[in-house]
């Protein structure tokens, strides 16, 4: 593929924008804007971790018990899709710096559809949820929270927290745990506003897609690539910490 | 262009080095560590994770000491909320008068 | 370029910012850093007179002990909004919006901020965060108070919570916006030779603010969203009776509200730091101390929150912490005005009216600070809680304070902004006006409150009503006073006598393009060998104190 050629004018790169003397200023400008952009992100998360970490001091049985009801495979396998997702995010990048349009179109094209696969699966994961009256409290009105009972005849243990699988009852959560909501409205809210930035990174990586496949960026000008990758990478970590906090909590107790 | 390149065997081996990471921790989970070390050990390995996407996939490595310093800011700020917080929670109990 | 006094200015172009080009459309979609700034300017000054129509209401509800003007539940509604509007839509936004939207590119010989695109999506986003907020206060109000303590706004108020936490989420986006812009413009966008240290302390100031707005505002945005996530869901975030803690969310709303304070504070130190060298025609004593201050304000504005909880269940040991940190955070705001004073020290002071605001900030800001010392003594403040005196406190800090510096700042850059120089005389008239009447709506409430009388109450007892009567009394010389500069600017803008590019015969950068100038700033980069407060020696200034004319 050939790389696009920048057509040098009296005004510079066509790129350049009128208040900026030259690219170099105008890239140092927008990566230095997007970090900035991001420091808002993580103070923004940060206070939901703070909830998290409060109330999972508060609550530990509670935050055991309902971790151990989310499903540990998808949420490994959504683990493994971003982390995949940064790395063609990577290589997009990489391949612009380079002026290779096939391939950046390619990664870029890959990193989409990951991060839509990472949407699907949490889609089912939050379908899940439903179907186990798990959404807390009355978000869903004609569906409120509700642990659902112990299973008749079977006698309740702590320390081995059962995972059924199977269309009917799902995953009963143990009803003697006191607070047990409160796990869910930290996982939601977390992983919801999660899933936000994930919609808002797709919509961004759109917008990539198009304007290279016309041919928009090249090594002289790739900014925009370099930091909607910021901001894809940052989602990326937010979930790497999301993971073990949200679904790998209690896991020993199985074998206890 | 100032800007520094990144070799992509650099990226796989990053990429590989995630995906161990995840594999270790979901494995670390099922064991029973005394204390709160699973805690530890978790949050010990996601900061891992997160410092290679940052210093590699977000190219902090190569970047400007202006960059670092931003990161650190925002960490630190992070930290000023969690420990001022946390201070008042953990000496709640310290009082025998107050409750709770 | 020539420093100080023997420049010569371009002559005043037909074509300015202005005039550039026509019609609404040239307006609502400018990229000019200029005309966003005139934006903001009409829109605070819009939200300034509803927060304002709602102080006059509780002025007139306090005149007498009986609550007999308003209901209760009318009344909470009426602080409620006070507080909002003026805090989010008029303070916060103020003088970073619209004096350092305008002057920041100019001050560092830039032709715009970093991104023009983005400063104008920011103020779409204050206006739509704005409609959104009057549309729930017309539709029935909020009566949590604008701190929005949990479990009352999240359980068990019947008013428009969310509507009103909608709206100032989205502004909060504004805010930092703005302040994103302002960092990245000042690290990446300077002038050939204008080095960190030349730059005027204005700048200085909005860089810690815009530190403040990116650091703190995002907090406050997520603690919305998780009270409304709970007043939609009724689940127990921050109610007790369903496992929450309100102290939680106390801890949040307060990290991102103190340093709001210093949001609203910081940009008009960084105004009365310029107005008060150059008045007094002399380099500003201690530079370097009066920048590092700046910005150890900001960083120490985080970490002193918990004063607002020492009458909660938070642990004594945390309140002992705060209160030593909040003893601590005194100390740069009394750097500066240490130096200020020591720069007005044998300098030659000409008292036109941006001085007169800025004589007023010291004096004012101080009294404000030093009662602020007595609210983060632990013991006192257990007193002092809850009653007029805070509210007197705040008002000398948000009122003395942020607004005389943005008054000040305002008059003295309006040459600049306009074209035109405002009225002199009524200048310093309408200064002096306001600055009795503020002292006599606010001084009374320090004794009320120390006697005992509780805020937020629209019935008291009846022998504080001396003290509100005074304060009323005060509240409409105030109200008067600030009416006169709201005629003569608009006035001005067709009589004023047109300004010369340099019309107070000042060093600064700003002052070295045409009054108003062009959509570009300057007709070529400048290259700037001076620092920020280089004046002549006062030997060659021909006449001290009359260099208007």
């Amino acid at each position: 593929m050939t790389t696009h050629a920048t057509t040098q004018d009296a005004h510079g790169h066509p790129a350049l924008q009128h208040h900026f003397e030259n690219m170099e200023q105008q890239r140092e400008a927008g990566t230095l804007g997007m970090w900035v952009f991001l420091v808002t992100e993580i103070m923004f998360f940060g206070g939901m971790f703070l909830a998290y970490t409060l109330y999972r001091n508060q609550y530990p049985a509670a935050f055991a018990s309902a971790s151990n009801h989310l499903d540990i495979t998808l949420g490994a396998v959504n683990t493994a899709v971003l982390i995949v997702s940064s790395f063609t995010m990577a290589l997009a990048v990489y391949f612009t710096q380079t002026g290779k349009l096939r391939p950046q179109v390619l990664c870029l094209g890959l990193t989409l559809v990951l991060g839509l696969t990472f949407l699907g699966i949490k889609a089912v994961e939050y379908h899940d949820k439903y179907e186990d009256h798990l959404i807390p409290g009355r978000l869903i009105p004609w569906n409120p929270f509700n642990p659902g009972v112990q299973e008749e005849g079977q006698p309740v243990d702590h320390h081995k927290l059962h995972l059924l699988s199977g269309k009917t009852v799902k995953h009963p959560i143990d009803a003697t745990v006191k607070n047990v909501e409160m796990f869910y409205w930290i996982y939601f809210a977390m992983t919801g506003m999660h899933a936000l930035h994930m919609i808002i990174g797709a919509g961004l990586l759109m917008y990539l897609l198009i304007f290279s496949l016309r041919g928009r960026f090249d090594p002289e000008y790739h900014s925009p690539v370099e930091v909607i990758g910021l901001y894809w990478h940052f989602v990326d970590i937010v979930w790497i910490f999301l993971f073990p906090l949200l679904y790998l909590l209690g896991r020993h107790y199985l074998h206890g | 262009m100032s800007e520094h390149i990144v070799p992509v065997r650099i990226y796989f081996a990053i990429f590989a080095a995630l995906l161990v990471g995840t594999a270790l921790t979901v494995v670390a989970a099922f064991f029973d560590f005394p204390w709160r070390l699973n805690t530890v050990v978790a949050l010990t390995i996601a900061t891992v994770k997160a410092t290679l996407v940052v210093l590699y996939f977000m190219h902090v490595r190569y970047s400007t000491r202006l960059v670092l310093v931003i990161i650190a800011s925002a960490l630190f700020w992070m930290a000023i909320l969690f420990a001022l917080t946390l201070s008042d929670y953990f000496t709640r109990g310290w009082l025998s008068t107050q409750t709770g | 370029m020539q420093p100080i006094e023997s420049f010569e200015a371009p002559a005043p172009p037909k074509v300015n910012y202005i005039n550039a080009q026509y019609g609404l459309k040239s307006w609502l979609l400018t990229k000019d850093h200029k005309r966003i700034a005139l934006l903001y300017l009409v829109s605070i000054t819009f939200f300034f007179f509803i927060g304002g129509l709602y102080a006059l209401m509780i002025r007139l509800e306090l005149l007498t002990p009986q609550g007999d003007f308003l209901q209760s539940t009318t009344y909470n509604k009426v602080f409620t909004q006070h507080g909002i509007i003026m805090i989010f839509f008029f303070l916060i936004p103020s003088i970073p919006a619209t004096l350092g939207n305008f002057l920041i590119p100019m001050m560092i010989g830039a032709k715009d901020l970093a991104f023009p695109r983005i400063n104008l999506l920011s103020w779409y986003i204050y206006m739509l965060g704005g409609v959104i907020t009057i549309y729930a206060l017309l539709a029935g109000g909020v009566d949590t108070g604008w701190t929005f303590y949990t479990p009352y706004s999240s359980t068990y108020s019947n008013s428009y919570v969310v509507a009103t936490g909608l709206g100032i989420f989205i502004n909060g986006f504004s805010s930092i916006l703005t302040g994103l812009n302002f960092i990245v413009t000042i690290h990446t966008m300077r002038a050939p030779g204008m080095k960190w240290f030349r730059m005027p302390l204005f700048l200085w100031s909005h860089y810690a603010t815009s530190l403040i707005m990116i650091l703190g505002t995002p907090v406050i945005a997520i603690t919305i969203l998780l009270l409304a996530f709970e007043r939609v869901a009724k689940v127990g975030i921050f109610n007790p009776a369903l496992g929450g803690d309100p102290v939680l969310f106390q801890h949040l709303f307060w990290f991102y509200s103190h340093p709001a304070v210093y949001i609203m504070v910081l940009p008009s130190m960084g105004v009365i730091s310029e107005l008060i060298a150059n008045f007094s025609r002399k380099n500003i004593f201690g530079y370097s101390f009066v920048a590092f201050s700046s910005i150890a304000i900001a960083v120490f504005g985080f970490l002193v929150w918990g004063h607002h909880l020492f009458v909660t269940p938070q642990s004594v040991y945390a309140g002992m912490i705060f209160s030593f940190l909040s003893f601590a955070v005194a100390i740069p705001s009394a750097i500066k005005v240490f130096n200020w004073t020591a720069t007005l020290y044998k300098s030659s002071i000409s008292y036109d009216t941006p001085m007169l605001y800025a004589l007023g900030f010291i004096g004012l800001f101080t009294v404000g600070g030093m009662t602020g010392l007595f609210l983060a003594s632990l013991a006192v403040d257990v007193h002092l809680s809850d009653t007029y005196f805070v509210v007197a406190h705040f008002h000398y800090i948000m009122v003395g304070g942020a607004l005389m510096g943005y008054l000040g700042g305002l008059h003295y850059w309006w040459p600049k902004i306009s074209g035109r120089m405002y009225p002199e005389g009524w200048g310093r008239f309408s200064a002096l006006v306001i600055f009795v009447g503020f002292n006599l709506t606010f001084l009374p409430q320090f004794v009320a409150g120390y006697l005992g009388m509780p805020r937020r109450y629209h019935a008291y007892p009846p022998e504080f009503q001396v003290f509100n009567v005074l304060s009323t009394a005060g509240a409409s010389i105030l109200g008067f006073g600030m009416l006169i500069p709201a005629i003569y600017f608009v006035w001005s803008m067709r009589y004023g006598r047109h300004a010369e590019a340099n019309p107070w015969h000042l060093p600064g950068l700003e002052w070295r393009t045409p009054s108003p100038p062009p959509t570009e700033n300057f007709y070529e980069t400048p290259i700037v060998t001076w620092d920020a407060y280089e004046f002549a020696p006062r030997e060659e200034v021909e006449v001290v104190g009359k260099f208007r004319e």
